[in-house]
């Protein structure tokens, strides 16, 4: 069944869209993550323009990171001070992404640079998830216990000024870190479509040792903050948000969610992270290959006004 | 001006075919003056029909017609993009503007224009793709440019793909020497707006009779409500699909509670 999407202006098959919330919903559902890295890439391939699914994607993310975040409120496993401090950041990176997102919009330079950070993020972290999964599974081969090095490992920025005492998490670090990471997961959510879960989750656990309990939860609500007001800031900027498109991938995302959440449970930690470090890294190059490939037609075309 | 000197030049040329020296008029009529671009649509085929007659009583039909239709959508500005190898990635390095170009073009026939009338003719009436005005700034400038010019082509190409250009010398069919009938493809990314269409007669290589009609495209019902939301209550569509968002989040986590 066609479906015309008003403001993506191209006709798409409602049971294929719908398809595609479930598959990344499931996804996003087993590891905890959002899944705009995929949904977005993929709604590229169905011919969406990339600023569309970009500021489209936003508001189905938000959608699956608010019945997560339900879901671990109810558990009381996220820490509320630590979201707000994040958050904090946070507005103000999505606000500088979707200015730039505009100006590289008008420079044409929009789809290199969203291509560019596919690349380099994804194949980044894809390839660091999985050389230290790599090796959490070694090692539990070997019958060694998974050693997560938590407590008395200070780093230098445990040494920075403003410390703050999160008390759920129980950590005690400067406010400075916790604002770089907000602001960088706003930014790059607005530019790129996503979520930023899959970067969030590391990043709290290494640098601030923020306990695993909490980590999820937490990255959640950061999650579905960034991504509401990405989606209000992209609809008042650049008037590119596909309400119709983005109800019927959230629709297919929650109910995708539900399944994956269940499969993820029955497997072992490491060898999630393996999965998901290796379909991480397998986008980034596709990207990369996108980007070095020569296209089919050097030409492309773009709407500049209407009279 | 330029927009004047158009507007004059095809008074001008109307009142030629209005009045030409054969008296043949020319009766038109579209099967839709209105096309809704609905949930369900996916292009539209209209038809026109039409019949050419003559002006008094006696005069005397010819044995043979020629039949241009030219559709144009409503005016845009588009810019067309050139990639180019740097440091190993493909980046867009150049691009030149197409300024005021119909977003929708089509050039429907009997047969090929090229033999429809003479080589100056045929330019003069912008017959053809390869004929009609595309102007693009360069520099200060606002001009067309040969046919070849790479950016030209590139453009009409792209268009084309999308099938929103095209040039059929097969469209028009003549049901009887006198009476027509013109299919004009309406493709699913149709653009919204009012389209001009402009139907020449010819006779020997000449223009005879010169009549337009015109046909709106709009979308209809919720894709119309959707769409002009997002334009003129940019913020409060913003907050209200932020807002879906939650409610669907919401929803799915009291459905599917486990505990």
């Amino acid at each position: 069944m066609q479906i015309y999407l008003p403001i993506a202006d191209l006709p798409v098959n409602i049971f294929l869209v719908l398809g595609m919330g479930l598959a990344v919903g499931f996804i996003s559902g087993m590891f905890g993550i959002g899944g705009g890295f995929l949904m977005t890439p993929l709604l590229i391939f169905i011919g969406v323009t990339p600023a569309v699914a970009v500021a489209s994607v936003a508001s189905h993310i938000a959608a699956s990171s608010f019945s997560g975040a339900i879901n671990y409120w109810r558990k009381r496993a996220l820490d509320i001070a630590l979201a707000l401090m994040l958050l904090s950041a946070g507005i103000v990176g999505t606000a500088t992404g979707v200015w730039l997102f505009t100006k590289l919009r008008e420079l044409d330079q929009l789809d290199l640079v969203i291509g560019l950070s596919y690349v380099t993020l994804l194949t980044a972290v894809g390839c660091l998830m999985i050389y230290e999964s790599l090796r959490a599974v070694i090692r539990a081969r070997h019958g060694m216990p998974a050693t997560l090095r938590r407590p008395g490992s200070h780093t230098w920025l445990h040494g920075l000024p403003f410390k703050l005492r999160f008390k759920r998490s129980k950590i005690y670090v400067s406010a400075i870190p916790v604002w770089a990471i907000g602001f960088l997961i706003g930014f790059v959510g607005a530019i790129m479509g996503i979520g930023g879960g899959f970067l969030l989750v590391p990043m709290l656990i290494y640098f601030l040792r923020v306990p695993t309990a909490t980590v999820i939860g937490t990255s959640m609500v950061l999650t579905l903050v960034t991504m509401a007001s990405a989606t209000v800031m992209h609809a008042v900027t650049n008037h590119l948000v596909d309400a119709v498109l983005a109800l019927i991938l959230m629709v297919g995302g929650v109910i995708g969610a539900q399944f994956g959440a269940r499969t993820g449970q029955r497997m072992r930690g490491e060898r999630l992270r393996l999965l998901l470090g290796l379909l991480v890294f397998a986008v980034g190059l596709r990207f990369a290959y996108a980007l070095v490939v020569r296209p089919e037609d050097l030409y492309s075309l773009r709407n500049v006004g209407f009279e | 001006m330029m927009r004047r000197t158009t507007l004059i030049l095809a008074v001008v040329l109307m009142a030629c075919g209005a009045r030409p020296a054969a008296a043949e008029r020319l009766v038109v009529s579209l099967s839709n003056h209105r096309v809704a671009i609905t949930s369900s649509f996916t292009g539209e085929d209209l038809v026109l029909f039409g019949t050419i007659e003559p002006d008094t009583a006696r005069t005397a039909l010819r044995s043979a017609y020629d039949l241009v239709v030219t559709v144009t959508g409503p005016r845009q500005t588009l810019r067309t993009r050139r990639k180019q190898r740097v440091l190993g990635i493909w980046v867009n390095v150049d691009s030149r503007e197409f300024v005021r170009v119909p977003s929708y073009l089509a050039i429907l026939s009997n047969r090929p224009v090229a033999q429809i009338a003479n080589q100056d003719t045929v330019r003069r009436l912008q017959m053809g793709l390869d004929n009609f005005l595309l102007p693009q700034r360069i520099g200060q400038d606002i001009a067309d440019t040969v046919r070849d010019d790479s950016y030209r082509l590139a453009f009409v190409r792209l268009e084309g793909q999308q099938g929103l250009y095209s040039e059929i010398a097969s469209a028009v069919t003549f049901l009887t020497p006198t009476v027509f009938r013109a299919a004009i493809p309406l493709p699913s990314d149709v653009p919204v707006g009012n389209f001009a269409v402009d139907v020449k007669v010819f006779a020997d290589g000449a223009l005879i009779a010169r009549t337009n009609s015109a046909l709106e495209v709009t979308k209809a019902g919720f894709e119309q409500y959707v769409a002009d939301a997002a334009r003129d209550h940019a913020l409060l569509y913003g907050l209200l699909t932020a807002l879906m968002a939650l409610v669907t989040g919401w929803i799915a986590s009291v459905v599917f509670r486990r505990d």
